[in-house]
């Protein structure tokens, strides 16, 4: 086989909701029937012998990889055109990689850096699911292969190693991390929702996706209650029976449209005697609010509303982004080490003039091993 | 070779404080049960130098305030190392490693002055009843560990001063529980213990003997009211701290006062 004299080069091609609005991601997007054409089309660019697309609600991107490939490839340009169907293509929207450019992006993408909710871990899974489609298309090889596999240890290090993951950031994952904090195991916790919103029925959802199998729903409509109960497989009160409930529920969750507050410490206290030192963790999610603040003076009373609950959020987010920094010195270190396989492996197969230490120890010189 | 042996163990425990220190400070990783394999190492090296002790004066080391100290150390430790597992209590090693360091240090300041001289006639009993009032020591030493780490706790989440360490810190629902567990240990301990102690016609001090039935009272009634009336777990947690720093004054005093 004649090895080209040029230097092997992977590039990356995409947009995302960094850089383009939902609008045109969409024209750019890929649904899974569509992938395995998507692919042999754009194998068949000149110069292109291994591709990958990942293609997910925030971002569409292609990666290719081969020789004498430039991510300013006007093929590329054209295939991406005939792709979208857009004509004009915005080149304010495309990002365009080389080379260690496009290892770096996609190391930050698959860590979670580039993420809407930096560190989440959804990402990884779908870079994961866009690798395998592409192996087993048989549209990767030796350089993507290298590539992805180191991508998905530098993800797994970044998560063990720093605290980019770490931390609530939405309000449902913050109820349901306090709650884990008060009671542990919460599958025997038993919930019950005041006035059946949106807001409430989410945050009763994340408890549940947490193990919560008890929950109670009471409201002004006991129909409402009772279509919400029955999606979360719980049970409806009416909605003046909820003192008589405290006695027996852990989490509380309030969210009525009621104008001043339902409970304060003067009708909450009576409420709790029989309680012994179980504790009862109220989520006021309610603005007004439902809950007086003057609860949360009781011991084990533990009141969180809406504003607690953002904050908390908005300092794990902004702990995520100082910690990014840390991410990003070790991205650099793990793309230098992938560039000196590369051009270990570049040189390996050109057998190289050059005396390159390779990966595990090896030396070539002369393209002989010594 | 004893003293290289505490000097071991001590480094040991200062280690696992300082090394959690400063990775909750820098928000570092903290290696999977670090603390628990540091208490452990800490244990290893206080239990030999305990059994090089004993070999050396023929009987259990309680024979002065240095032992004692050192005993009551590893009474911790040892629980700590039961417990802390059992009980998936993570950072509870964090927080066990101060106080076992603290009743090392104290040890050291006391310094080994008293001779150690063996009695005419070895009783076991006598060494049991005095081993297992030690640990019932070590027993309230830890549910005060587990009190100061409700605290810490109940505080952050009643303020809503989420800190790293709130993420690391277990459950205050299973620390109240890990505070009840320790205290009916404790007192069953060292119940046994005074009991033992009067069944082999062993008589201490009136002074000792009163100071360790007023701490077996202590927390008896405290079980005792949390039974009655329901206690709060916060009360039940500012009382385990509370009561271990009286019943540690009044041990310190009476052991300094007279070792069996």
């Amino acid at each position: 086989m004649a090895i080209s004299e040029q230097k092997p080069n992977i590039v990356c091609l995409g947009l995302s909701h960094h850089s383009a609005p939902v609008e045109v991601r969409e024209r750019f997007a890929v649904s899974p029937p569509r992938i395995q054409a998507a692919l042999d089309r754009f194998r068949s660019i000149e110069g292109v012998s291994e591709a990958l697309i990942l293609s997910t609600c925030n971002r569409v991107e292609f990666y290719a990889a081969g020789e004498e490939l430039r991510a300013g490839y006007h093929a590329f340009d054209q295939f991406l055109r005939e792709h979208s169907g857009m004509e004009s293509l915005g080149l304010d929207t495309l990002y365009r990689y080389d080379f260690p450019h496009s290892a770096t992006h996609l190391f930050r993408v698959v860590s979670g850096l580039d993420s809407m909710v930096v560190g989440e871990t959804e990402i990884t899974g779908q870079v994961k699911q866009a690798y395998k489609t592409a192996s087993q298309a048989g549209a990767t090889s030796r350089l993507l292969n290298k590539l992805f596999q180191r991508a998905f240890q530098v993800a797994k290090h970044i998560r063990t190693k720093t605290g980019i993951n770490k931390g609530a950031v939405s309000v449902g994952s913050v109820a349901v991390d306090l709650a884990g904090k008060i009671f542990g195991d919460l599958s025997r916790c038993r919930v019950m929702i005041l006035g059946a919103g949106e807001n409430s029925e989410r945050t009763a959802r994340s408890l549940l996706s947490r193990g919560v199998r008890d929950v109670r729903v009471a409201n002004r409509s006991i129909e409402r209650a009772q279509a919400l109960a029955a999606s979360l497989n719980g049970m409806a009160v009416p909605l003046d029976n909820w003192q008589s409930e405290i006695d027996s529920i852990d989490i509380l969750i309030a969210s009525t449209a009621a104008p001043h507050p339902i409970i304060d410490r003067k009708r909450l206290e009576p409420l709790l005697a029989s309680r012994a030192e179980r504790p009862l963790f109220l989520i006021d999610i309610a603005v007004p609010r439902d809950v007086h603040p003057d609860v949360n003076a009781l011991d084990n009373v533990y009141l969180y509303d809406i504003d607690s609950l953002e904050a908390i959020a908005n300092m794990a987010l902004n702990d995520r982004r100082i910690e990014s920094d840390v991410c990003q010195r070790l991205i650099e270190a793990h793309v230098a080490e992938f560039a000196e396989w590369l051009e270990c492996d570049f040189a390996r197969r050109r057998g190289a003039a050059k005396q390159v230490a390779c990966e595990g120890g090896e030396v070539f010189t002369e393209g002989v091993r010594v | 070779m004893q003293q290289i042996l505490l000097a071991i163990s001590t480094l040991l425990f200062l280690a696992s404080i300082g090394y959690t220190a400063f990775a909750l400070g820098a928000a570092r990783h903290l290696p999977h049960r670090f603390n628990f394999w540091m208490l452990a190492a800490g244990f290893a090296a206080q239990s030999s130098f305990l059994y090089l002790r004993g070999l050396e004066i023929g009987r259990c080391p309680l024979t002065n305030l240095f032992e004692v100290l050192l005993f009551l150390s590893w009474a911790t430790v040892l629980l700590y190392l039961i417990v802390g597992p059992a009980f998936h209590l993570s950072l509870m090693g964090a927080f066990a490693a101060p106080l076992a360091l603290l009743l090392q240090i104290l040890a050291l300041l006391v310094g080994d002055r008293q001779p150690s001289t063996p009695p005419a006639v070895l009783n076991p009993w006598i060494e049991t009843h005095a081993a297992l009032s030690v640990i019932s020591f070590g027993a309230f030493g830890l549910a005060a560990v587990a009190g100061a780490m409700f605290l810490l706790q109940d505080t952050m989440l009643k303020t809503r001063r989420i800190q790293p360490l709130f993420y690391k810190l277990p459950p205050i629902g299973e620390l109240a529980k890990t505070i009840l567990r320790l205290m009916i240990v404790g007192v069953i301990l060292l119940g046994v213990g005074i009991v033992a102690g009067f069944a082999v016609g062993y008589l201490p001090e009136k002074s000792k003997l009163l100071a360790a039935l007023a701490a077996w009272c202590l927390y008896a009634g405290l079980l005792l009211a949390r039974a009655l009336r329901p206690l709060s777990a916060r009360k039940m947690a500012v009382a385990s701290v509370a009561a271990f720093a009286l019943s540690l004054g009044g041990f310190l005093w009476i052991a300094k006062v007279a070792v069996h």
